[in-house]
């Protein structure tokens, strides 16, 4: 294992061997964030398989995606690549009539060298939909990227063309991440309070409303995972970004529009009030929570985040697992991070890159946690051995941005808590005959 | 390329987790890409499974991609023998090490050297076959393979004294294995047939050497386990019986088969007395079909979707056992064709072979039958079209792992299998009511609210914000922020409005 020191947080990195959802799981969220949209996963049944077991029910309600299923004629390249998807891409086209349609590549056409930035400009300009590639593969990606690598692409199909002249006061700003949204709404109102104009979101509701991006323009990252999509912004649309925590928790939110404000010159206002008042109605949830210790096993890459937050309510954090660590794009998150634990007195947590679930689940036999935050495969075993879970899935699909949804956030980690403690005068802890 | 929503039958790599992670101590490493470990997911969260699912992953990324996994799966073999020590390590290629043509086979030999445990390659073509062949596959592959093992060693047993069976194919996440496996133990129980072995759940590799000295196998699934019957009825001339004891009438004949195999091999049984006495007085199940209640259900018109196993069975039970009559009843396992329709000729109207999910949703709406007996996407497409449905078959989901018994199997499945038939067809007496008076009306009486008073002021973007609130808690948001607006005396409620509200008052 290799150890890198930095400041006070100390950079691990392991081998890798770790569970997490494949990133062409987006199309999940996406596909409903975005109305007039159709996602294309170009693969094979293992993704198929994947996708209908991990949507659940939402399968049933016909979804705007489909496989477009790779037999063994298109592996050996005895099928045409550019005949069979345009054959596809037209009974999508006559069946939904969407206004884009996304084609998701995933390990398979990777190996394969499937051209798909090649074909997708050829075919768009024949059937006459607009064609957006993301590579939001397996072999390169974990489960969150996968939007990453689609808002990358979205970012380049922005028109950067105004028709109406900017009449904000300030530089236009647009926001980065898919939100629902209401929470969209919500963040929207906040910095409006402070005076700013929030111009445009990417994704918008629709792909036909994407916002303008000028050269010049200010762009900020709602998510800790959308460091390609910053990247594109910033070197293909020459916007300037925002490097800002994310706004997750009343602290998190604060300093992301404080941060924002001080790009504007805006002297923001009541903003300190405002946290105070959302912490004070968190206390019934914190008081469960104050004092104990949490264990993230890394899977979403919204762990820098969560722990930064949880640290601030009083938790120690003993390891925070992440499948990537993108150090610039995360550097004020992790300056609040430090930040945080060094007001809060409380032990610097190890950031474990690529993490390794064996060895983890070894230290956490040693360490016994109060909370461990993980993906489903793990949950129930550790439940099974007297030790507490929370399923790291279910902050990627709840709503936990801005002041108004912190409480969602603190309903998720007390949750097995406040379980537990209903369910342990019973005086049945482990349920599991093995170590 | 296939345009495709949804699937039946999972990839092939899913079949030998699902036999692999069956046994005791053996361990499978998928030779695949981040993500693809769902299956443990699956065997957690459905099975509610309380041990880590002895499934890792020889992860293949970037590097793997540009030098080949090289060390990388021969070391992953090997810490998995050192941290675990498993009996066995099963190499489980996907769709991505099928087209990567590395020499999976070299690295499971230079393994095996290093190793404690014995290890395999399984030889599955993910191109080629189903979740379903794969897992009947698979366990031929580690059968044969500890079978030739044995043989070298010379130590393969001789028969049981007593007629004994080998149960073959009760898989993890099985629709009911578990519980028909503990009926068909109790069948064979008051058969006096002693059980020699059941394979692979909860089996031990180590056992499987003794396989042979059962006097028969019983195959209770078409979908695994035939294979490895096949294998063992060549190399060691052991007979076996596949008819599914599903339903009065199959069970009754699968019971005198088994009556007829091991008095050919020696013992002398006669279960004629006992098939009575269960038929007529401990199961329930043809009493019930015999009971006024039950001629409500006659010339119904139902149809059958599943598995070959299941659909086969229940579509003779429908027909034969409760008088009901089978508009079409069908099946996903393509390959198995043949067999399907010789199996329920004469008890249906038309037989339909497709994986095409869409095509039987159609089919369905076309056909409006008073109740479906499918899979968990038969359950949603009737749903939809407001027709009951009763699960049959894999797939499923978490409901079809019910903590209580409920085998399909044996003469208690009869009683199951009854139950959910007859609840799934509307009521009797209901329906006649139904019928007479033009259906409940409530819709009068609901739609008398429970009324906040005289309503507040909504703008536009607050109305629009709230139509976009679950309709199951759209109510109490719109009760919490009306009470709110007016305790704070605002007479227009905007979308500030109601934020602060959710902050104010949360929960």
């Amino acid at each position: 294992m290799s150890t890198v020191q930095s400041d006070a947080l100390t950079f691990e990195c392991e081998t890798g061997n770790y569970h997490t959802f494949c990133p062409i799981s987006c199309v999940s969220w996406l596909y409903q964030k975005i109305e007039d949209s159709f996602f294309l996963v170009i693969g094979t049944k293992t993704c198929g398989y994947f996708l209908q077991n991990a949507m659940g029910v939402m399968i049933f309600a016909e979804p705007r995606y489909a496989m477009a299923e790779l037999e063994e004629g298109d592996i050996s390249a005895k099928l045409n690549d550019y005949e069979e998807l345009r054959r596809l891409c037209l009974q999508i086209k006559k069946d939904r009539n969407p206004s884009v349609i996304f084609w998701i590549g995933t390990c398979t056409t990777e190996i394969i060298k499937m051209d798909l930035e090649g074909i997708a400009p050829k075919l768009e300009s024949e059937i006459r939909v607009p064609i957006v590639v993301a590579r939001a593969n397996g072999l390169d990606y974990a489960f969150t990227q996968g939007e990453d690598t689609v808002l990358a692409a979205m970012a380049q199909r922005c028109p950067s063309y105004q028709h109406v002249k900017n009449t904000d006061s300030h530089v236009p700003l647009v926001l980065f991440g898919s939100l629902p949204d209401p929470v969209v709404t919500q963040l929207t109102l906040e910095l409006k309070k402070q005076g700013i104009i929030v111009s445009g979101w990417l994704p918008s509701k629709r792909y036909t409303e994407l916002p303008v991006i000028q050269e010049g323009y200010y762009v900020a990252g709602v998510n800790p995972f959308l460091s390609r999509t910053a990247t594109t912004l910033m070197r293909r649309r020459k916007t300037k970004l925002i490097g800002a925590p994310f706004p997750i928790g009343p602290d998190g939110t604060r300093a992301w529009i404080e941060k924002i404000c001080s790009i504007f010159n805006i002297e923001p206002k009541g903003l300190a009030e405002r946290e105070k008042e959302i912490w004070e109605s968190l206390e019934d949830y914190i008081s469960l929570i104050r004092g104990k210790s949490v264990f993230f096993m890394g899977d979403n890459l919204l762990e820098v985040s969560l722990a930064r937050f949880l640290t601030r309510c009083g938790m120690t954090v003993y390891e925070i697992g992440i499948p990537y660590m993108d150090k610039r794009y995360q550097a004020a998150e992790l300056a609040l991070l430090k930040n945080t634990c060094d007001e809060m007195n409380i032990m610097m947590p190890t950031i474990v890159e690529k993490p390794d679930n064996y060895n983890q689940l070894d230290r956490i036999r040693d360490l016994k946690p109060d909370l461990v935050i993980t993906g489903m495969a793990h949950a129930n075993p550790l439940e099974a051995r007297g030790i507490n879970t929370k399923w790291s899935v279910e902050f990627t699909f709840a709503q936990i941005h801005g002041f108004t949804n912190a409480r969602d956030i603190l309903e998720l980690v007390t949750r097995p808590l406040r379980r537990n403690l209903s369910l342990s005068e019973l005086g049945w802890d482990v349920y599991s005959k093995q170590g | 390329m296939k345009l495709a929503y949804w699937m039946y039958a999972g990839p092939a790599h899913i079949g030998t987790l699902r036999v692999a992670s069956s046994f005791k101590n053996v361990h499978a490493i998928m030779h695949a890409p981040l993500g693809d470990d769902y299956f443990n997911v699956m065997r957690s969260m459905l099975e509610r499974d309380r041990d880590f699912t002895p499934v890792t992953a020889s992860v293949v990324d970037r590097h793997v991609l540009a030098r080949g996994s090289q060390e990388k799966v021969v070391e992953n073999i090997t810490r998995k023998d050192r941290e675990e020590k498993p009996d066995l390590v099963i190499l489980t290629p996907t769709c991505t090490s099928s087209i990567l043509q590395e020499d999976l086979q070299n690295f499971v030999s230079r393994a095996s050297i290093e190793t404690e445990a014995d290890v395999l390659l399984a030889d599955v073509n993910h191109y080629r076959v189903n979740e379903l062949q794969a897992s009947d596959r698979t366990l031929e592959q580690i059968v044969t393979f500890y079978m030739e093992k044995a043989k070298c060693n010379n130590i393969l047993t001789k028969k049981t004294i007593k007629p004994s069976v080998n149960i073959i194919g009760a898989v993890s996440l099985g629709f009911h294995n578990q519980h028909d496996i503990s009926e068909l133990k109790r069948l064979f129980q008051d058969l006096d047939i002693q059980i020699n072995q059941v394979i692979p759940e909860n089996a031990s590799v180590h056992d499987l050497k003794k396989l042979p000295s059962a006097w028969f196998n019983f195959v209770p699934y078409r979908e695994t386990g035939l294979m490895t019957a096949l294998y063992l009825k060549k190399e060691f001339n052991m007979p076996y019986i596949d008819i599914t004891p599903m339903g009065i009438v199959q069970t009754a004949t699968s019971i005198r088969s088994i009556e007829k195999l091991v008095n050919a091999l020696g013992a002398n049984v006669n279960y004629e007395k006992y098939i009575d006495e269960q038929t007529r007085f401990i199961s329930q199940s043809a009493w019930f079909s015999r009971s006024i209640d039950c001629q409500n259900l006659t010339g119904k018109k139902a149809i059958v979707f599943g598995d070959s196993t299941h659909a086969a069975a229940m579509t003779r039970i429908l027909h034969q056992e409760m008088g009901i009559h089978v508009a079409w009843c069908g099946t996903y396992c393509k390959y198995d064709e043949e067999w399907f329709r010789e199996q329920v000729k004469g008890f249906c109207d038309e037989v339909i072979i497709s994986d095409d999910h869409g095509l039987i949703g159609d089919l369905i709406a076309k056909t409006e039958p008073a109740a479906i007996f499918g899979t968990q996407m038969e359950r949603h497409i009737g749903k939809r079209l407001n027709i009951p449905c009763g699960v049959i078959s894999s797939p499923v989901h978490i409901q079809n792992f019910p903590l209580s018994y409920r085998p399909f199997l044996g003469y208690e499945g009869t009683n199951q299998i009854a139950d959910l038939v007859y609840n799934s067809f509307t009521l009797g007496m209901e329906d006649h009511l139904l019928e007479i008076f033009g259906g409940h009306d409530t819709t009068e009486a609901l739609s008398i609210g429970i009324s906040a008073g005289e309503s507040l002021n909504w703008s536009d973007e607050a109305q629009k914000e709230l139509s976009k609130i679950p309709g199951f808690v759209r109510g109490k948001v719109k009760r919490n922020t009306e009470k709110f607006a007016r305790d704070c005396s605002r007479n227009l409620i905007t979308l500030e409005v109601m934020y602060e509200a959710k902050e104010k008052i949360s929960s």
